[in-house]
């Protein structure tokens, strides 16, 4: 039962976000069979969004949020204008009156107090409003294994708000969620074809150059997804493609792009555009595609899907972020296998991943990302939490959520991470300060860690000068952090 | 993110602290047209009462404790306060105020809490119940409740802010609270991170190494040690952030209840004073501990303006600490401690104690120094004779089950 016990607090915190109180005993039966039965939840993956923007409904809420914003300023500026010409100063309740936000009666000028203390802007509100699906569906699972592969792939598919913000939350919806137990390839191919990434990555704006579009604007293309597609998304860097098989894959992938955001009903939507298509067939990685329109760029991605660089990159990449930075050679060949044996079965992968004897090396060396931290110090804590407040410490944490800082992704390795543990120790300070009053730390050493617990963690907890100190000791604790 | 803050409340806060709103002001005192203020300090982690007011009187004083021993003649001599007891001499401001009669110690107290958790000891204290996690209000809500029944549902009541993020349990409860946060924010403590070090290098070499460079600290002690280096190479940044802190914290709640409409109650909690290593009693850890502590009655005095002439400011910890040095140079988990008192509302330049001695057969269980006074006793004596809390109130409702504990009479100049 022991053995048990320590084996269920090990499989939540490796592969899950970590014990809620009880769940260690709940799945200290059989551990390894929770975290299968987790995969078989019906819709295991989605979230409950129905409330939430499309991310065309999104993206287009925000091109007439910004035009009508964009409308109002030059109002304004006609305004002070007209009032200068007369001859009036800056600021009278003429000029004020023209101003929709301004406020007559006292004369201040609009812009900050009317910004900060009102609600948050449209496109913070967009990213606040997903995020809180987001974290809820983390914070609310019994065991979190699937909502924790959400986040591998959508980190591993990342694109960044800081680039296109109405879409980063709906992204991961669309794209990541439907495709996390179902086949790579289609996962793929829907993220390559998706408005976000086709914008974060350049490809909206790519044309063929000797398409029609291409020819009358004098314009050409734009490699940046093709090659990083090739490099992060399937086959990995250094696995033997050539410059010329990323500007034949940008070819083929011409003509991907999305209707105008001004487009009533349909701007920001996926479109194949034919008049932007390099036309002709492309030989890409020694094989030739003849010119299907879009199904050329299909093709290409099944194939990319199905080669064993691919496997091997994603087997690597996965046995990585869940046990360990350097993972055992015997379980990346095991994931590879099973990738291709199963035809990039992502639910087969997950399934490898969770029966292979080296998943379970008791040894829990790897450090958790800074935010899947967090989310252990939520769910062990039942604390209550605010959406702006959980996404400001992912920002001091240097995870600001869907902002990585580059295609690649945030970094998944201690030697990226372990630096930051001086903000971990700030962040669990605080966060404890607010919630320890509420909360036995000793209990949730049993809660939280049960039989992984140290005898060094436990003195440490109980001889902690307070509660608030305690808990943020126990968070810190190195049972705790890793996973 | 919680919108809902004053506007002082801006930052996160390490200290936590709170004032009551108007509504639950001291009626009966008004009605006798005095306007008297209230504030209790915890100071959480269990303060070394024995380093902090010295029996230099006593004959087996320096035998107990040897170089720790505060004396008036040693390097650093302790401020004389009677022809027994000796103040820490990085007090100075609290000497004045004893020397100017508007200040107490109160020597060998604790609370009815005789096991030595900092959690269950810091429960006690705080909620005024003699168990641990019996209940989830404080005796100063209590109190207040019972001061101004009429007033519960008064629009004054409703005005209260939201409770903060930190509310001491010594304030929780049904009556409204006014949470503020100073506006300074302090990183993890010194000890929370000296703690985790300790835990690191037995544990997880990587993050170990991680905190030691955090804190610059990388040349303080041999793995498995918790040497600390002399305070001024290694720690002064972070002990002028906690002076600076402290100062804030109690400074701004001496603003609050100074004000002619502001709240009259409240309480604040100041962490570190767990001493288990290196203690520093002279002129070492401690010593800058209470040093800032210091420095912060000083700020309360400033900023209470006339006021600090009705005012009684209480500090108390859930135990104090073991009468003999242990075998790191601090001290573990103790019994009886002292309380400060300080205000101009005192009858002050005592210290008031029934002093157990120090003898091996004296000390509790021949570690601790010997409980004589009950904390409770020296609170319902302020509480009744300063705010005007009935017996009947102090006992049914704020120290439940403190029957046989009589309110210690006379601390208060005029009643």
């Amino acid at each position: 039962m022991t053995n048990s016990r320590a084996e269920a607090a090990l499989a939540l915190h490796r592969f899950g976000f970590g014990p809620v109180a009880g769940s260690i005993a709940t799945i200290a039966d059989d551990p390894r069979g929770a975290l299968l039965a987790d995969l078989e939840r019906p819709g295991a993956g989605r979230v409950a969004a129905a409330n939430l923007p499309n991310s065309g409904q999104a993206a287009r809420a925000l091109f007439e949020f910004r035009a009508e914003r964009l409308a109002k300023e030059k109002l304004a500026q006609r305004a002070k204008k007209e009032a200068e010409a007369k001859g009036m100063l800056v600021g009278t309740a003429d000029g004020d009156a023209m101003n929709p936000n301004g406020n007559a009666q006292t004369g201040k000028p609009e812009a900050p107090q009317n910004q900060q203390n009102q609600q948050p802007s449209l496109p913070a509100q967009l990213v606040q409003n997903e995020a809180k699906v987001r974290i809820e569906a983390a914070v609310a699972a019994e065991i979190g294994f699937v909502e924790h592969l959400v986040w591998f792939w959508s980190n591993h598919f990342c694109v960044s708000a800081d680039k296109i913000v109405s879409m980063a939350g709906a992204y991961e919806r669309e794209a990541i969620r439907p495709h996390v137990l179902g086949r790579f390839v289609d996962m793929l191919t829907a993220v390559e074809s998706h408005p976000a990434m086709l914008f974060y990555l350049d490809n909206a704006e790519s044309m063929g150059p000797n398409s029609v579009a291409g020819i009358n604007r004098d314009k050409s293309l734009n490699e940046n997804l093709a090659r990083e597609i090739l490099e992060l998304h399937t086959l990995g860097v250094r696995t033997g493609y050539s410059q010329d098989d990323v500007t034949r894959f940008a070819n083929v992938l011409t003509g991907w792009t999305w209707i105008g955001l001004g487009v009533p009903n349909r701007g920001g939507e996926f479109v194949f555009v034919k008049r932007l298509h390099e036309p002709g067939e492309q030989t890409v990685i020694g094989k030739t595609y003849p010119d299907t329109g879009m199904d050329q760029g299909r093709a290409v991605l099944a194939d990319l899907a199905r080669h064993p660089a691919t496997a091997a990159h994603l087997a690597r990449k996965l046995a990585q972020h869940f046990v360990a930075d350097e993972p055992p050679p015997s379980l990346v060949d095991k994931l590879t296998k099973s990738f291709i044996d199963s035809d990039g079965n992502l639910k087969e992968l997950a399934k490898t991943l969770l029966t292979a004897e080296e998943s379970w090396a008791p040894e829990r060396t790897k450090l958790k990302r800074p935010f899947e931290w967090f989310i252990s110090a939520l769910r062990v804590t039942g604390a209550p939490w605010a959406v702006g407040r959980v996404m400001s410490g992912q920002a001091l944490l240097g995870e600001p959520l869907w902002r990585p800082p580059a295609p690649n992704g945030f970094p998944d390795y201690e030697s990226a991470s372990i630096d930051g543990l001086s903000q971990r120790v700030d962040i669990a300070t605080n966060f404890a300060g607010r919630v320890a009053e509420r909360v036995d730390p000793v209990a949730l050493v049993e809660a939280g860690l049960g039989p992984l617990a140290s005898a060094e963690t436990r003195n440490t907890v109980a001889r902690a000068e307070s509660r608030a100190q305690a808990l943020a000791l126990l968070l810190m604790a190195p049972e705790f952090l890793r996973r | 993110m919680s919108e809902r803050h004053a506007p002082s409340r801006r930052e996160l806060l390490l200290a936590s602290g709170a004032l009551f709103a108007w509504a639950y002001v001291p009626k009966l005192a008004r009605a006798e047209g005095r306007d008297p203020r209230f504030l209790t300090i915890v100071l959480r982690g269990a303060l070394d009462g024995l380093a902090t007011v010295a029996p230099v009187g006593d004959p087996d004083w320096v035998s107990l404790r040897g170089d720790n021993a505060l004396t008036l003649d040693g390097k650093t001599p302790a401020l004389k306060l009677d022809d027994f007891f000796a103040l820490n001499p990085a007090m100075p401001n609290l000497h004045r105020m004893f020397k100017a009669n508007e200040a107490i110690v109160v020597h060998a107290a604790a609370t009815p809490y005789r096991e030595r958790s900092h959690f269950d000891g810091q429960d006690v204290l705080e909620s005024g119940v003699e168990k641990p996690g019996a209940t989830y209000t404080g005796w100063l809500n209590r109190l207040l409740l019972g001061l101004a029944p009429a007033d519960r549902v008064s629009a004054n009541g409703g005005r209260a802010f939201a409770v903060g993020p930190v509310t001491p349990l010594v304030v929780r409860g049904p009556a409204p609270v006014l949470s503020w946060s100073p506006r300074r924010t302090l990183p993890a403590s010194d000890d929370t991170i000296m703690r985790l070090l300790d835990l690191y290098r037995h544990t997880d070499v990587n993050f170990a190494r991680v905190l030691e460079s955090r804190s610059k600290l990388t040349a303080i002690a041999p793995p498995g040690s918790m040497e600390r280096k002399p305070i001024g190479q290694i720690f002064a940044p972070d002990l002028a952030q906690l002076r600076a802190y402290f100062s804030e914290a109690a400074g701004t709640a001496a603003k609050f209840l100074a004000q002619p409409d502001g709240p009259r109650v409240g309480a604040l909690a100041l962490g570190g004073w767990d001493t288990h290593y290196n203690e520093g009693i002279a002129t070492g850890w401690l010593a800058q501990l209470l040093g800032a502590l210091d420095a912060a009655l000083a700020a309360i005095q400033d900023n209470m303006g006339p006021a600090w002439r009705e005012t009684v400011v209480v500090l108390v910890t859930e135990f104090g600490r073991t009468a003999r040095i242990n075998g790191t140079n601090g001290t573990d988990h103790g019994t009886a401690t002292i309380m400060l008192l300080a205000g101009g509302a005192l009858k002050g330049g005592r210290v008031v104690a029934d002093w157990p001695g120090l003898k091996p057969a004296n000390l509790l269980e021949n570690r601790d120094l010997k409980p004589t006074i009950d904390v409770r006793g020296v609170l319902k004596g302020l509480l009744k004779d300063h705010l005007r809390a009935d017996d009947h109130a102090l006992v049914a409702d704020v120290f439940p089950g403190s029957d046989d504990v009589k309110p210690i009479a006379g601390l208060l100049a005029s009643v």
